[in-house]
């Protein structure tokens, strides 16, 4: 060990006889290094960002949501478009759905109406959302103040309210909204609750609406179908149309994430048959989470082997260097011959410069490989970069690799140098 | 030490470290016999140069070798067997006890790091190094190549006998020729070796800097040391105490030097007025 560290000193002397040269041979390999790190960085900020999104969905849920079916499609059916456009999941669905589906631990059900909120001279356009107890937990809502919705004010049809945080602040900027009355549509409502300021989360698929929960109203299911029924008017620009929804999505909790893949087609087939207009989208968080993972993968293999390559052209640069250093100092090769070194002992010393060449380039390519994804994610973009010890790892140690396998050949050459032909040399 | 003083350093009455007998050395020059594209043409034409023909020698302890040549008289083949960088074709060549003709590539390594000192015409010290990494290089080849507490004292010793003890961490290139060459001199020595080779110490450097370093050979000849050198300069060779001149790889001729025959006058002289 102490021979090594020795060898190491020693060799650092010689590399330092040539600093510039040096310098860019190492060069190489920080950027190589610096390039793996930097991109596998990249490649799993986006993995995790990607898993976060649609963990927040829920690994175990199955999603139904209803949407309005293109005109062609509504043509084919009914040969001209209905006056009344009648579309999306039924509370038949939901019904089917939990009798004969297995594995459900809870399924919740949920109505959409865009509607103005009042609360006196303040208005809001905003969202009223007929839903059940579950909602708050499926979409990680919190409560600031008062409560949720219970099993109760469903059952009973209660005209009660839990309001978005910016909601209560819009209708109620300087009182205490709760035990106060919204009106929604015709009916008014006592508010009680309102929810913490939640982040919005985006569309993931298309398939659902980026959702503002701070500008929304939760009023339970049952009051929203006898008070709003299923119609919905709108009136625009001098012309009516009317739609008529009886939910506008349903959200399936399994009971694990491997029991997933195998209850989809089975919820498919409770519902599909019921709807031959394709007026119903399903999205599985799981499979996108799977599918993210593999694209992710992808990202980081194709990226990773990018990066590689400049690995490669660094090694190969480390090897044009050592055969030129090797050629050049022949004449210390020949006197350290003589003075007793075997040929093992040249190998070792000319890989060991090898070696600390491309460590010290390894060890400020890790330097620069953690410091450029924090840059780009603080700079640049929303990116998240996150560098892992993994990647760290691997890009030192395949730069160490490169430093022995392209120091071997110069190594060896050096090695098998007749000593008095090396005496001679000038 | 006072003992060799006594024996005047002519090395009658010691042991022998060298020991050549009928020693042979044949090259093989190939002319296009590697069976390449023009292989051949060549026909396998092989130049075959004889340079050594049979030399028989003894080197006894404390002695002070000139081996003298024209170039192609064979003494840089000589100098390469002797300082075991080369094998012979055959023959016998017994170093210090041990017969270093049959040795191995890696052998020989190991008897040149523990028992032959080098010194060259053109110093060739490590430029990298200072002069006690210089000095302690031969070390660095033995065993683990540790630098052990008792060698650090040793190299301090030696640089203070060359006289370079104020400028141990100076590199080759902050010093003079002269200078230089008293490093290789320190080096020669760090290993306590069976014999040390100059090869043309005194080649590249002025006459007054090439009495200082003959002198300082002198007294480690003094001292017991036995050195071998090679040159072609009569006025250099004579500092020696045996000159042994070379032609066409044989030994021509083998005696003292003429300053010994000098001293051995005056000494006759002294003995027939007494």
């Amino acid at each position: 060990m102490g021979r090594i560290l020795r060898s190491v000193k020693l060799g650092m002397k010689s590399l330092m006889l040539h600093k510039l040269r040096s310098g860019l041979t190492v060069l190489g390999i920080v950027f190589g290094v610096a390039a793996v790190i930097a991109m596998l960085a990249i490649a799993e900020g986006s993995r995790r960002e990607a898993q976060a999104r649609f963990q927040m969905l829920g690994a175990t849920n199955v999603i139904y949501r209803s949407v309005k079916p293109s005109d062609e499609a509504q043509l084919s059916t009914g040969g001209r478009p209905a006056r009344i456009l009648n579309y999306g999941l039924k509370y038949e669905d939901f019904d089917r759905i939990l009798a004969t589906v297995p594995n459900i631990k809870k399924i919740l059900p949920i109505r959409e109406i865009r509607k103005q909120i009042r609360h006196d001279e303040h208005a809001l356009d905003g969202r009223i959302v007929g839903t059940t107890k579950d909602y708050a937990e499926f979409n990680h809502l919190e409560i600031e103040r008062g409560r949720f919705l219970s099993q109760h004010d469903d059952d009973d049809y209660k005209t009660y309210a839990v309001l978005g945080s910016d909601t209560a602040k819009k209708l109620f900027p300087y009182e205490d909204p709760l035990g106060q009355a919204v009106k929604l549509g015709s009916d008014y409502y006592t508010v009680i609750g309102v929810t913490k300021e939640r982040a919005s989360t985006a569309g993931i698929g298309g398939s659902l609406a980026a959702q503002d929960y701070n500008k929304d109203v939760y009023i339970p299911l049952s009051s929203c179908r006898v008070r709003f029924g299923e119609r919905i008017m709108n009136f625009r620009s001098g012309s009516m149309e009317a739609e008529e929804t009886q939910l506008s999505q349903i959200t399936i909790q399994l009971t694990s994430t491997d029991v997933v893949s195998q209850t989809v087609p089975i919820i498919k087939g409770a519902v599909e048959p019921f709807h031959p207009k394709v007026d119903i989208d399903m999205t599985v968080p799981y499979d996108l989470i799977m599918e993210a993972e593999r694209t992710a993968r992808q990202y980081a293999i194709i990226l990773g082997t990018i990066a590689s390559i400049s690995l490669l052209v660094g090694g190969i640069g480390i090897m044009n260097i050592m055969l030129a250093t090797v050629t050049e100092r022949t004449r210390e090769i020949g006197i350290r011959r003589a003075l007793g070194a075997k040929r093992g002992d040249i190998t070792q010393q000319f890989l060991i410069e090898t070696v600390v060449l491309s460590g010290v380039g390894g060890l400020l390519g890790v330097a620069i490989g953690v410091i450029i994804p924090y840059a780009i994610a603080q700079f640049v973009a929303e990116t998240k970069a996150q560098v892992t010890w993994n990647s760290i790892i691997l890009a030192f140690g395949i730069s160490v690799a490169v430093g022995i396998i392209f120091g071997l050949y110069p190594a060896n050459r050096a090695a098998n140098m007749d000593p008095i032909e090396a005496l001679r040399h000038e | 030490m006072s003992d060799i003083f006594s024996r005047k350093g002519d090395g009658a009455a010691d042991r022998v470290v060298v020991r050549m007998t009928d020693l042979r050395k044949t090259y093989f020059m190939g002319h296009g016999s590697g069976g390449g594209l023009f292989g051949k043409r060549g026909g396998g034409e092989v130049l075959t140069v004889h340079a050594l023909r049979g030399v028989s020698l003894e080197f006894r302890e404390g002695e002070y070798v000139a081996i003298m040549g024209q170039s192609g008289s064979g003494k840089s083949t000589m100098l390469n067997l002797l300082g075991c960088l080369d094998r012979p074709t055959s023959g016998e060549y017994i170093l210090g006890g041990y017969d270093v003709a049959q040795l191995d590539d890696d052998e020989l390594s190991e008897v040149r790091s523990r028992s032959i000192g080098f010194i060259f015409q053109s110093y060739n010290l490590i430029q990298q190094y200072t002069v006690t990494e210089n000095i302690q290089l031969p070390l660095t080849y033995q065993g683990n190549g540790i630098i052990s507490e008792e060698a650090q004292e040793r190299t301090m010793e030696l640089a203070r006998l060359v006289g370079l003890h104020d400028r141990l961490d100076h590199r080759p290139n902050q010093l003079s020729g002269g200078q230089q060459q008293r490093v290789a001199i320190a080096r020669s020595l760090i290993n306590d070796p069976y014999i040390i080779l100059a090869d043309e110490a005194t080649g590249n450097l002025d006459s007054a800097t090439s009495y200082e370093i003959m002198s300082m050979l002198g007294k480690l000849n003094d001292a017991g040391k036995t050195i071998i050198m090679v040159t072609h300069e009569p006025d250099i060779a004579e500092y020696a105490k045996r000159i042994i001149r070379m032609k066409d790889g044989v030994i021509v001729e083998d005696g003292p030097s003429p300053r010994m025959l000098v001293e051995l006058d005056e000494e006759n002289h002294a003995e027939v007025v007494a």
